[in-house]
């Protein structure tokens, strides 16, 4: 089953081509690794998925993509509504520092306007439970979400957006700003989200991709070079170019 | 070094100078200076508390009018207005902060003092008239017309400086919540206010700093009467005012150094305000920088 499907999708920052052409089809509760050198446009790719690209001042974006079969850049569209079913985690933990980490997950169900104290109790524990951090937190969901570790931070950064109950999950180089064993715990959560949820992970650590992902794409210089099952990207690249790039002769 | 040392040196010499001169009123009236209300040249019996009520009412007037206005110039300016329009814009509030305050005081008195008379209290006096800070003659100068004269001279200091406690906001807090759905406004609401709660406070207290000081134009149109009214029609005077309007007359020793005591009080009153606002913004920049633990 596809989840995503994106067709011919060009982004820009002002006159900077970034994307070019970008057509390729997300498996649903799969993950799937973005992958390239960076200034490739890995993580401008995955902002186009949540309509996050165009905040940016004059950022402009063409194309498709079509998010179970409806095209998420049409005008009928909210891309509020796309956001909240298609959550994402940014690459330096950013948990709201004068939120308490209980209002930090709440958040987001705050928007939507949850009001019941029991309700949110509730999804909060079980998002928490699921992000692995319940234990490390239980007793101190009144603290603040900053005084957490950065590992912990960026797990809180995942409750959070689990909690809005999205159905595509971005991971924009979760683990790039965070020491190995809190990389290990991210990556371990990652293998077990992908039950029920779509995954698509940016990183440029190619191991991790190789870890953690079921299918890799690789870009370079705004465009998709290769894209297939993880294991034959990496045992069998047919680019020259992903070839180069996965057994270390640049980027 | 040694200028830096030398402004810490005037400072406390300052100080000195204005207790010691202050001291026979000190001497005399004590903590009552503080507390009661009667100011009798004549009979020589000073009491400072409807200068201190005046000061601070025509303040705290003056932050009501003015937060509300400023904080929504500030977001406009940092969120939400055109690239185009904002440096303009920034600069012509921030030129408002350069009118000189007897100016602002000439167009209190010509301006918006008959204008208040006229139109605006018995407006206020028919619709909240029940409310005994609405009632009363109409006199056009008095508490209200000061409190709105400080307001607008406020509006660039508080405006100017929330903008740029909101332009320090990292962008990645936005992102946080337009990715959790957030609309434009639940945004600013939950990104931008939320992070940048503290300095706003201290921008406030810039303000009220600014207001608490301010006295030619104050002095212009309060009304300059001793008394404490309830309404805010009536004319009051402030611990500025009443410095700039006396001090030349004082022709007594205790007079003089009852007015110094004033002085010392106003100057100590700034020195804390401006001390709370300091602090606040410290604690709002080392907050940014020490944010993430790795």
């Amino acid at each position: 089953m596809e989840k995503v499907k994106v067709e011919g999708l060009n982004a820009y920052f002002s006159n900077i081509h970034a994307l070019k052409g970008i057509n390729i089809s997300i498996k649903e509760k799969k993950v799937t690794a973005i992958i390239g050198p960076s200034g490739c446009g890995k993580s401008t790719f995955i902002r186009c998925i949540n309509r996050l690209h165009e905040v940016v001042p004059h950022a402009k974006v063409s194309g498709r993509i079509l998010f179970d079969g409806k095209d998420i850049y049409s005008s009928a569209i909210d891309p509020i509504e796309i956001r909240r079913r298609i959550g994402m985690v940014f690459q330096r933990p950013n948990p709201f520092p004068v939120l308490s980490i209980y209002d930090n997950v709440a958040a987001g169900l705050k928007l939507n306007g949850m009001k019941r104290k029991d309700d949110l109790d509730e999804i909060v524990e079980k998002t928490l439970k699921m992000a692995a951090l319940w234990d490390e937190v239980k007793n101190k969901l009144n603290a603040s979400g900053v005084s957490l570790s950065g590992g912990q931070q960026q797990r809180l950064c995942i409750a959070r957006t689990l909690a809005v109950k999205p159905e595509v999950i971005l991971f924009d180089e979760p683990c790039s700003a965070l020491d190995p064993i809190s990389t290990a715990k991210i990556e371990e959560l990652i293998f077990q989200l992908k039950e029920n949820y779509t995954i698509i992970i940016v990183t440029h650590n190619m191991q991790q991709a190789a870890r953690v992902s079921d299918y890799t794409s690789f870009f370079l210089l705004g465009e998709l070079v290769e894209f297939g099952k993880t294991q034959d990207i990496f045992t069998a690249p047919k680019d020259k170019r992903t070839e180069a790039y996965i057994t270390g002769r640049f980027g | 070094m040694l200028t830096a040392l030398s402004v810490t040196a005037l400072t406390l010499l300052l100080i000195y100078s204005m207790v010691t001169n202050a001291l026979p009123a000190i001497q005399k009236f004590g903590w009552h200076f503080l507390f009661t209300s009667t100011w009798d040249p004549v009979k020589e019996i000073f009491g400072a508390l409807p200068f201190i009520y005046g000061t601070l009412v025509s303040s705290a007037l003056a932050l009501l009018i003015a937060v509300p206005i400023s904080l929504g110039i500030a977001i406009y300016l940092a969120e939400l207005a055109p690239q185009f329009i904002r440096q303009p814009l920034s600069f012509l509030i921030e030129l408002l902060a350069a009118i000189p305050s007897v100016v602002y005081g000439f167009w209190g008195i010509f301006g918006l003092a008959p204008f208040l008379r006229t139109a605006v209290q018995p407006f206020l006096s028919k619709y909240l008239g029940f409310l005994p800070l609405f009632q009363g003659q109409f006199f056009g100068v008095g508490m209200l017309t000061a409190g709105i004269i400080l307001s607008i001279m406020i509006i660039p200091t508080i405006s100017s400086i929330s903008r740029e406690v909101f332009l320090a906001v990292p962008s990645n807090q936005r992102e946080a919540a337009t990715a959790l759905g957030a609309t434009r406004w639940e945004t600013i609401r939950l990104a931008v206010l939320g992070y940048s709660k503290t300095g706003v406070w201290g921008a406030v207290i810039l303000g009220l700093g600014r207001a608490i000081g301010e006295t030619m134009a104050v002095t212009m149109v309060i009304g300059n009467r001793p008394q404490i009214s309830v309404s805010l029609f009536a004319p009051g005077y402030t611990m500025a005012s009443v410095i700039a309007n006396e001090f030349t007359e004082a022709t007594g020793k205790l007079y003089l150094s009852s007015l110094v005591e004033i002085g010392v009080i106003l100057f100590f009153l700034t020195l804390i305000i401006n001390g709370i606002a300091r602090f606040l913004i410290w604690k709002v920049s080392n907050k940014a920088k020490g944010r993430i633990r790795e």
